[in-house]
């Protein structure tokens, strides 16, 4: 390969097609990527914006029914009974997680805390267990009468909590995504926090901060755009709960109704009522609502940092 | 990037319901052909032929190898797609794209009319399956037929009974199963109080349980005349008989209502926690290696009866062999399940052989010693093959099941199973079913009639 960027270009012209050179290649560089791009995420998108479009029908078959399916879905309760679900959910977990995550940052980042390199590991490693296993091991924990956390409280002689109930079943969803994603957010918070220039700790500590202070007045504005990186991808992640209940399902089969969280809803419709249709209106209606939300804490944040 | 990130999230499910279109084709005609010739079938089966056949059924490869021996230019490719629903997705999606469907295909008894009113099976009765009728239990053959079509070959059944382990009775003082279910709630206090152990787990997602219980107080709750009428019944006087008897029963706490085939469901088994299942004639098999060390305490009995003195069973799972719509070899394939089913050799080995064990539908071998008279070490020796073929020629006829049995039992853990579950009235949630399950055949454009 040419390397194009080292010949001075003598004149406009000269200049003009070095960059269409340039562009050729780079169009090249992103070849793969775009056709992957297209073939597995714009055509899917398109196919199913087109499905939703439809009604099929056991008896009758499929008939166009326009943006009926959108007006279903937006007067369906049980659309919004996930959402709402979903809405509890994004306000109690992410930041517990990420105010953990971020504890765990600086602790780690402290250089005070011994065997950090351990440490980092054991908070990371939920993160590199499939989301499956996780969900089954913690199911397992969870066990009402023969679970493990269930015989803890047996063996000491209480009554143990039904963590599969109706009441706390979201809670323990919560608790396993926090321990698997605690890690994963630690990590971009860690690595951000490793890039500040360590003059800056110098100069606070000269003018008199204490390490807490430096903490929280040095570093976490320092890593505040790696903070919201992590808060966007938990709010997305949020609105993607589907692994939980689909596993949990299992055990509490009457607590994880079909429509506990919109996605699972989706997959429901489509895949146990052959709702195809609805259920591609349904997702294609999701996208766009955690699109939104993705945006407006995006804003939210952006103009709280442009007035600090 | 957050409005990629965050349309990837729709993508994903978009992606998963793209990939399953359910079926959409028209209803099910059924046009009249012509009787196939032995010479077509001569001919046939001397082709060169591989069949594709899809089953969830275990270990029948003996079964299979002695089709070919008989049979030499078929070979028969024997998948196992996924147990029931599993299968059934795919069978969906290739049917709907039009390839990758099998020949032949494992049906569940209960899914026959959802692959029916999509046109997707293959009427057997050109082929001479009609004539096979009174070779088989009843029941059993009548799920696999409308009217005089005949949709597939019956391979299991399961007749229900009531398995108990003996030991833990006997510590409550109890040496009889219970006769009626009103004993049976009797004795489920005794057995509770004096041992603490749960005469019965009624599973808040098993349908087909409550449904074969239904079946044997005489209800028919699903109908459908294999065009475009269907009909929900959980209203009548027997479907509140039964839900009122659980309602009654699981408030009074003296059976449980854990989730079924989890580890703590396998666990519970094999400690005690439960004493009994009311279960079909496969219910064993499940339990024979988890509860291994429970073998030999347990005794099968039929299950209590409604009205003292009948002797009427009901029953829950049980398999067809389906041909399916847009094989090329159809004659060869309705050979092969004949074959399998119905052959002498075929289906007693079915019924015997350790690895598959299926319940048989033939009624000569129900009468087969080889059959019969097997000593089954989990029920300490007992011949329970004769318990069992007892309790399949009690099975009523003329129940049925709805063209969207999906739907329906995933509803009825929305219903009935929250019902079971929170210990409230089960026959409110009957209605509730019932109105979803007439709104959803409505909504998929049927006539619906609701008693």
């Amino acid at each position: 390969m040419t390397a194009p960027t080292l010949t001075v270009p003598r004149s406009r012209a000269g200049f003009k097609a070095q960059q269409r050179r340039l562009n050729a290649t780079a169009y090249g560089f992103i070849t793969p990527f775009m056709v992957f791009f297209i073939t597995m995420l714009v055509v899917p998108i398109l196919y199913a914006l087109y499905l939703s479009l439809f009604q099929s029908q056991l008896i009758g078959g499929q008939t166009f029914v326009g943006f009926a399916n959108y007006a279903q879905t937006f007067t369906d309760p049980k659309f919004y009974e996930g959402l709402g679900r979903i809405g509890l959910y994004l306000v109690i977990q992410v930041p517990i997680m990420l105010a953990l995550a971020l504890f765990f940052a600086l602790v780690i980042d402290s250089g005070r805390l011994k065997g950090a390199k351990f440490v980092r590991l054991a908070i990371f490693a939920p993160y590199a267990i499939p989301g499956v296993i996780s969900t089954l091991v913690w199911g397992y924990f969870y066990g009402s009468n023969f679970g493990l956390i269930s015989q803890l409280f047996h063996a000491v002689g209480l009554s143990a909590p039904d963590l599969l109930s109706q009441k706390n079943m979201l809670g323990s969803m919560m608790n396993i995504s926090t321990w698997e994603f605690v890690g994963y957010n630690m990590i971009i918070i860690y690595a951000a926090l490793r890039s500040i220039p360590t003059e800056l700790f110098d100069a606070a500590e000269m003018d008199g901060a204490g390490q807490w202070r430096i903490a929280w007045s040095v570093k976490v504005p320092a890593v505040r755009s790696a903070i919201m990186l992590c808060v966007i991808f938990s709010v997305i992640g949020s609105f993607q709960l589907f692994t939980e209940p689909s596993l949990l399902v299992t055990l509490a089969p009457t607590v994880i109704d079909t429509q506990y969280t919109p996605t699972y809803y989706a997959y429901n419709l489509a895949f146990t009522n052959h709702e195809t249709n609805y259920a591609a209106a349904i997702a294609f209606s999701l996208g766009i609502f955690t699109a939104i939300v993705s945006y407006i804490v995006q804003l939210t944040v952006q103009r709280r940092a442009e007035r600090a | 990037m957050k409005r990629n990130s965050a349309i990837a999230v729709g993508v994903g499910v978009i992606a998963a319901a793209v990939l399953l279109s359910g079926c959409s084709s028209g209803g099910g005609t059924t046009a009249s052909a012509a009787m196939v010739s032995q010479a077509d079938i001569t001919k046939a089966m001397n082709t060169p032929t591989t069949l594709t056949f899809w089953t969830f059924a275990p270990g029948l490869t003996p079964e299979i190898a002695a089709f070919e021996k008989k049979y030499p230019k078929i070979k028969v490719d024997e998948v196992n797609a996924g147990q029931s629903a599993a299968e059934y997705t795919k069978l969906d999606a290739a049917l709907t794209a039009g390839k990758g469907a099998p020949d032949v295909a494992q049906l569940e008894y209960s899914e026959v009319p959802s692959f029916t009113v999509t046109n997707s099976v293959v009427n057997l009765a050109p082929y001479g399956a009609a004539s096979l009728k009174d070779q088989y239990t009843p029941a059993a053959w009548s799920y696999g037929t409308s009217g005089a079509d005949v949709w597939g070959i019956p391979q299991d059944f399961g007749p229900m009974g009531f398995i108990y382990r003996n030991d833990i009775l006997a510590k409550a003082g109890i040496t009889t199963a219970p006769a009626t279910w009103a004993q049976f709630a009797t004795d489920a206090a005794t057995v509770k109080s004096k041992t603490g152990s749960y005469l019965a787990n009624f599973n808040p997602t098993d349908s087909p349980q409550v449904l074969g219980l239904i079946q044997q107080a005489g209800g028919i709750p699903f109908s459908y005349n294999g065009k475009k009428t269907v009909t929900v019944d959980l209203e009548s006087p027997q479907v509140k008989e039964v839900s009122d008897y659980l309602t009654k029963i699981i408030q009074s706490g003296n059976v449980s209502v854990d989730p079924g085939w989890t580890d703590d469901w396998f666990q519970s088994v094999a400690n005690g926690r439960y004493a009994g299942w009311v279960v079909g004639a496969w219910g064993p098999d499940d339990l024979s290696g988890t509860a291994a060390n429970t073998s030999g305490k347990w005794t099968a009995a039929p299950m209590p009866q409604w009205t003292a003195g009948q002797n009427v069973g009901g029953d829950w799972g049980g398999s067809v062999d389906s041909v399916i719509k847009g094989t090329s070899h159809p004659i060869q394939a309705y050979e092969f399940i004949k074959y399998l089913n119905n052959d002498s050799s075929s289906a007693t080995e079915m019924a015997t052989n350790p690895k598959s064990l299926l319940f048989p539908t033939k009624t000569s071998v129900l009468a087969d010693p080889a059959f019969a008279s097997q000593k089954v070490a989990f029920f300490g020796g007992q011949e329970t093959n004769t318990t069992f073929s007892d309790i399949a020629k009690t099975v009523p006829t003329g129940f049925g099941y709805l063209p969207y049995m999906d739907y329906a039992t995933s509803d009825y853990i929305n219903t009935v199973g929250a019902a079971i579950t929170a210990k409230t009235d089960i026959y409110t949630a009957m209605k509730k079913w019932q109105n979803d399950l007439v709104a959803y055949g409505k909504k998929q454009g049927f006539t619906v009639n609701a008693k």
